[in-house]
């Protein structure tokens, strides 16, 4: 484990891992008020990623910030982001178009275990931007959908001006391979569907859940109920699955602001199971 | 080679020779305090004149971390208004660190294990590769602070270039390497005969007798009393005292935690993406964008560094994350220590 001369001098004239790629803007749409949709390609190699990871996205002269992937490999070439305008760089992203080009690190971190969902039933639980990291799996398994058991998806917003991916939304409820719930905590008048919290919804829908993996991505409060209410339908702790959210700002497992104790995100995660989690005590 | 004796009358004149190759970096006087002429405050800076090197120093208030891992470093440049065009900033030339006492040469093979591993930082490493080390053996404590022979940094096995010890008026100078075999041969210097030799072994035994355990276990049973330690009430008491200031990260040696940040030239033609020290006691450094603080409570980063210290630095990198130099302890304004807190909760049962 010590490092040697050999390790410094290799290490020495290794490529740095803090220069972005360049990429352009296939696509962009302002999805609600705050969050922004791109569809990017890398300009040369295209961007090589799993379901689950993410990238560092740089406007150049402002910064760099970590954004979930929301597309699947399965889609091809290009990828997709959904950003939410909170800081600096996810502001200035506001003004970026078709055309435009950015700076992109990644893909970092690991991806969700599909493999070992293969034959097994899935329950998504995703609140609010959490459907975004969600939707990079989701899309996985629809594209592979025979390849999988019973698929449920429950999505939940705070009203239904933030829900995202409206369209693919109404999309996964006319499928008849697919279970799709949708709640929002605050209806307006046009709202027909559900209200209230997101494990409301627990209670509509049937699981066997020693053939279940949930996958739970969402705000720390819905991670906490929503994993409740998993356990109490008898899921299995190394089968509920999240992603954590941290400020990475290098990727690399270096600069100690994703650090949960000895647990580094942007490289041992951000995926990781309830059982890791709860080990992790900062975690959510 | 065989160990080499220097008369300190010449030590001037090495120091010279070598800076005639490249930039030499040591400690010197930087201050003295009024109210107790006797409590001197040196530091680490480029030599400018060889006399003002003070190899009597007994420890620097930061230590010679930035000469490889400056405080502020550029990563990366681009072009604003065209094409950006990314480009790695790496930037080294040759230098020596001459006369870095064991703490700090176990400190730099941290930094070393932390930056190679995994995936490899060329912008510490490059800097590194062209850094020869001149080691200084300490014949004493520097104070109460210190507790290097418990954190096992007082005997470094590698990670120097040549080894200064001190014996009246020369030094014996010990080369590791054969960088260290060239950076002697630049001096003039006798092969030592037997007395010197005999004076060497009277140094490590006088060495041995100064220095005495402070911590009540061995500190490979550090990262399990951490552990234990997880949910104790110490960390909030602790933490009273605690400003959330970062002296204690800012003066540490091990300390390598960053934040990235872009700035941008005058003109708005090009910009820089550059990082810094960052401060895991600082409130912001857990905060998510959306507001969320992952470690939003002061006793909860004060637990976190210790944690990083004890535990996690070394789980992590293989080397101690705390050197036990004591930096950290001097630098804190409400009197926190990190070796008292390791020998309460080791004592603690």
């Amino acid at each position: 484990m010590t490092v040697t001369q050999i390790d410094i001098e290799k290490g020495a004239a290794a490529a740095s891992p803090y220069v972005p790629r360049m990429a352009r803007i296939v696509a962009a749409e302002q999805m609600t008020g705050t969050e922004r949709f791109f569809r990017l390609r890398m300009e040369g190699e295209p961007l090589r990623y799993e379901p689950g990871q993410f990238v560092g996205v740089t406007v150049f002269g402002v910064g760099e910030a970590p954004i979930s992937i929301c597309s699947s490999p399965t889609q091809g070439d290009e990828f997709e982001l959904t950003v939410r305008s909170v800081g600096l760089v996810t502001n200035a992203l506001r003004g970026f178009n078709q055309g435009d080009r950015l700076g992109v690190r990644g893909a970092f971190g690991n991806h969700f275990d599909y493999d070992a969902m293969k034959g097994q039933d899935i329950l998504f639980v995703a609140g609010g931007l959490g459907l975004a990291p969600t939707r990079s799996l989701i899309r996985y398994v629809l594209d592979k959908r025979k390849d999988f058991g019973k698929v449920t998806i429950l999505v939940g917003a705070r009203d239904p001006s933030l829900l995202l991916f409206r369209p693919e939304i109404d999309a996964w409820l006319a499928r008849g391979d697919v279970q799709t719930l949708v709640t929002v905590d605050r209806p307006d008048k046009a709202w027909k569907g559900n209200v209230g919290v997101i494990t409301r919804l627990f209670n509509q829908i049937d699981m066997d859940p020693a053939r279940t993996y949930a996958v739970v991505v969402g705000p720390p409060v819905m991670f906490k109920f929503t994993v409740l209410e998993a356990l109490a339908e008898g899921i299995r702790e190394h089968r509920i699955i999240c992603s954590l959210e941290r400020h990475m700002k290098c990727g690399v497992g270096k600069c100690g602001h994703c650090q949960i104790r000895g647990t580094y995100v942007c490289r041992d995660g951000p995926v990781f199971t309830y059982e890791q989690v709860k080990r992790l005590r900062e975690g959510i | 080679m065989l160990p080499q004796v220097l008369k300190k009358s010449d030590l001037a004149a090495w120091i010279e020779a070598l800076m005639a190759k490249r930039r030499v970096a040591a400690p010197v006087l930087k201050e003295t305090s009024v109210a107790d002429p006797t409590d001197l405050k040196f530091g680490w800076e480029y030599v400018v004149d060889p006399t003002e090197v003070r190899l009597d120093y007994s420890v620097t208030v930061l230590g010679p971390k930035k000469f490889l891992w400056p405080a502020r470093q550029p990563l990366v440049s681009y072009a604003l208004g065209g094409d950006p065009a990314p480009k790695a900033m790496i930037e080294h030339e040759p230098q020596v660190l001459f006369g870095v006492h064991p703490c700090d040469i176990t400190a730099i093979r941290t930094l070393d294990a932390a930056f190679a591993k995994d995936i490899p930082d060329p912008h510490y490493l490059a800097r590194r590769q062209d850094t020869a080390i001149v080691g200084l053996e300490c014949a004493a404590p520097c104070d109460e602070s210190s507790f290097c022979l418990d954190m096992g940094s007082l005997y470094p096995e590698a990670g120097y270039d040549v080894m200064l010890t001190p014996m009246g008026d020369s030094w014996y100078a010990e080369a590791k390497t054969a960088l260290g075999q060239a950076l002697v041969g630049e001096a003039r210097m006798r092969p030592a005969g037997k007395p010197d030799m005999e004076a060497r072994q009277a140094f490590s035994e006088e060495k041995r007798s100064n220095f005495h355990f402070k911590l009540p276990c061995e500190v490979k049973y550090l990262p399990d009393v951490l552990d234990a330690s997880y949910d104790s009430l110490i960390w909030e008491a602790i933490a009273r005292r605690c400003f959330s200031c970062g002296s204690c990260n800012t003066t540490c040696p091990t300390c390598y935690c960053f934040d990235v940040y872009d700035d941008v030239a005058v003109d708005l033609t090009k910009g820089c993406r550059a990082r810094r020290y960052d401060s895991c006691q600082l409130d912001p450094f857990a905060q998510v964008a959306g507001g969320e603080n992952f470690r939003q409570h002061r006793w909860s980063r004060l637990r976190h560094r210790m944690f990083r210290k004890g535990k996690y630095i070394l789980e992590q990198t293989g080397q101690a994350g705390c050197v036990g130099c004591g930096r950290c302890d001097r630098a804190c304004v409400a009197g926190i220590s990190i070796k008292d807190t390791f020998i309460q909760i080791a004592g603690s049962r």
